[in-house]
């Protein structure tokens, strides 16, 4: 077991050393001008020569990558070339968004599809597992950005739910409708919450849909086993069978999707972010790109890069625990 | 790119499926059919007698009349004529890229698969690499940077960055083939490593792949509306593409939210299209039960 999670981490560092290196390549393989972009008509030759300098641009790409690394392993992200604010308080202001948004949305998901896939896989092919199904299939044809249009058509402009975010396309306040009117990241939990609700609920639909999906399949192939007519056999209760003797080894294949799942969701959850102008990271990421604020990008992308890794990691260390035998490989 | 639908299938590909070759059915040949419709469409748009995308012909917000099939949208032009040709970017889009992708990751992957030994370890570690970076940020960040935007651009950037995930499935693929009996058969009797490739992997491989390449043409389709809502698309008064007419719709019902044949429209043609490649990809997967592929 030791010597798997030591060759996992050691995989790890190589992972994410290579990230560092593809983010900050990727910046300067983009084509635009820095010295356009911070100093507008002020850029002449000897200005941009002296902004250079000034930012440590004019060296080696190796030498300016290996400053980069130096500061980031201590704990500093650097600052923004054009708000000149440091990137680990724009960081340290996103990340709470992003992660409640995850786990609230985490905690639907997995609260709705664990007991619908076994009310489904408890018959196989009947109503309630045939109806399920084609409309989760139905589901997962529907983009997430289709979906968030929707709900806040329907749940904010249609039903005008208070406190559910922005009552129409055009009119949201910019940037911070998840703040309260102080300033500081809401006022009440009730408030909080309410503002959560469709994005929330956008990417708990799409996870449910993944989860209900590989649980219910998995849950049924399971219940075809012998140790589950072993168990039927010795008269355990259903409910017993089901949570004690089946969910077990079937939750192998729903954390390892899990695992996928919320990796592409700090990614994918971008679009949802950017539409209801939810300050996380992902609008952090797209007003980056926009401003061509060269560090910014560098930065954020290569700290959402280590946290989808490291998420992947964690889950399978959670995988293991459940299942020791894979370790053993 | 990450497709839930593919990351299912990674999953129930490892499961046994308790139903064997079920029958292809009368719903997947609907399916089929509406993708064909849709194909002769977006070829055929010039031909065929459908309105002018950009000319304003009537009076905007019309609900849906003989004149105009499914309305007109904020600024008057007609929305049935605007789907029919924007089918074309959307589809356009989804196959132009996946060509790039399965054009390069296809052979890359199953000539890794094939050779092993060094070749496929140095392949690989640069493959897997990129497949854990993020791929919708290089997306949006190659696109917002390389102006004036264009179809070709479009299709050339998102095909390259899928070119490792259909690595990793085409080489998933292949070796589990290559393992098999027929393989080795093939060798024993002296087989040159060409003829073992195309008679013998390519043929077990392509069910796999032609599935994979339908998911992926769908995800695709679905990334082409996300980039016309951040505006990374096409602009929608250059040439109407489905992504950027749900975009248009979402703004102007705030001034007409009547109109709603203007979201309605083109966000069911969008998912049913998906819905149909999805299905049809599910179905070739299991009818060729591709059980031991560990995507």
């Amino acid at each position: 077991m030791l010597k798997y999670f030591t060759k996992r981490l050691v995989a790890l560092v190589l992972i994410i050393t290579a990230i560092s290196i593809g983010s900050f390549y990727m910046i300067h393989l983009l084509p635009g001008d820095l010295a356009t972009v911070i100093l507008g008509s002020g850029n002449t030759p000897e200005n941009k020569k002296k902004l250079f300098a000034q930012l440590g641009l004019d060296k080696g790409l190796v030498h300016q990558y290996l400053t980069w690394m130096s500061h980031v392993l201590r704990g500093d992200l650097g600052k923004s070339y054009i708000t000149n604010e440091s990137i680990n308080t724009s960081i340290a202001k996103a990340l709470p968004i992003d992660l409640e948004m995850i786990v609230v949305s985490q905690i639907v998901a997995f609260a709705a599809a664990i007991p619908l896939a076994m009310k489904a896989a408890k018959k196989p092919n009947g109503l309630f597992d045939r109806i399920s199904n084609g409309v989760t299939f139905g589901l997962l044809s529907v983009p997430s950005f289709i979906i968030v249009v929707y709900l806040v058509l329907i749940i904010a402009i249609k039903w005008q739910v208070p406190g559910t975010g922005p009552a129409s396309f055009t009119r949201f306040p910019e940037w911070s409708w998840l703040f309260s009117d102080t300033g500081t990241f809401f006022t009440t939990l009730k408030d909080n919450l309410m503002s959560l609700l469709i994005p929330s609920l956008t990417l708990s639909i799409g996870s449910f849909v993944v989860y209900f999906r590989v649980l219910r399949s998995d849950l049924i192939a399971t219940l075809q086993e012998e140790y589950i007519t072993m168990a039927r056999s010795k008269g355990l209760s259903r409910r017993r069978i089901m949570w004690r003797h089946a969910f077990r080894p079937s939750s192998v294949a729903l954390l390892g999707t899990a695992g996928i799942n919320i990796g592409g969701l700090i990614a994918g959850g971008f679009v949802v972010q950017y539409l209801l102008s939810i300050p996380g990271l992902g609008s952090l990421l797209i007003a980056s790109i926009t401003l061509q604020d060269y560090l910014v990008i560098q930065s954020t992308v290569f700290v959402v890069a280590v946290a989808v890794i490291v998420i992947n990691f964690a889950v399978d260390f959670i995988t293991t625990l459940v299942d020791p035998r894979i370790a053993r490989d | 790119m990450t497709n839930n639908e593919v990351v299912i299938n990674a999953a129930e590909s490892v499961v046994e499926q308790p139903e064997k070759k079920a029958p292809i059915g009368i719903f997947t040949w609907i399916c089929v059919g509406w993708l064909a419709i849709n194909v002769l469409v977006a070829v055929l748009a010039p031909l065929l007698p459908i309105p002018d995308p950009n000319e304003m012909i009537s009076m905007p917000g019309m609900g849906m009349s003989f004149d105009h099939l499914m309305g007109t949208d904020d600024l008057g032009r007609d929305i049935f004529g605007r789907l029919a040709w924007g089918s074309r970017i959307s589809l356009g889009v989804g196959i132009g890229s996946m060509a790039i992708a399965f054009g390069v990751g296809g052979p890359l992957g199953m000539l890794a698969a094939y050779r092993r030994g060094k070749m496929d370890v140095i392949m690989s570690s640069v493959m897997f690499t990129f497949l854990a970076f993020p791929s919708i940020i290089a997306i949006i960040a190659v696109l917002s940077f390389w102006t004036p935007r264009s179809l070709g651009k479009i299709i050339i950037v998102i095909g390259i960055s899928s070119i490792p995930l259909v690595y990793r499935v085409m080489r998933a693929a292949a070796l589990s083939a290559g393992s098999k009996e027929y393989v080795t058969a093939a060798r024993v009797q002296g087989a040159r490593d060409r003829r073992i490739i195309f008679r013998e992997l390519l043929p077990n491989v392509a069910p796999t792949g032609l599935s994979f390449l339908l998911f992926g043409v769908a995800t695709v389709i679905a990334l082409e509306g996300v980039l016309a809502f951040l505006g990374l698309s096409i602009a929608p008064d250059i040439a109407p593409s489905w992504g950027n007419m749900i975009n248009d719709a979402r703004q102007s019902l705030n001034n007409v939210p009547q109109n709603w044949p203007l979201i309605i429209f083109p966000s069911a043609i969008l998912c049913l299209f998906i819905l149909a490649l999805n299905f049809v990809g599910d179905r070739l997967r299991s009818y060729f039960d591709v059980t031991e592929v560990k995507l």
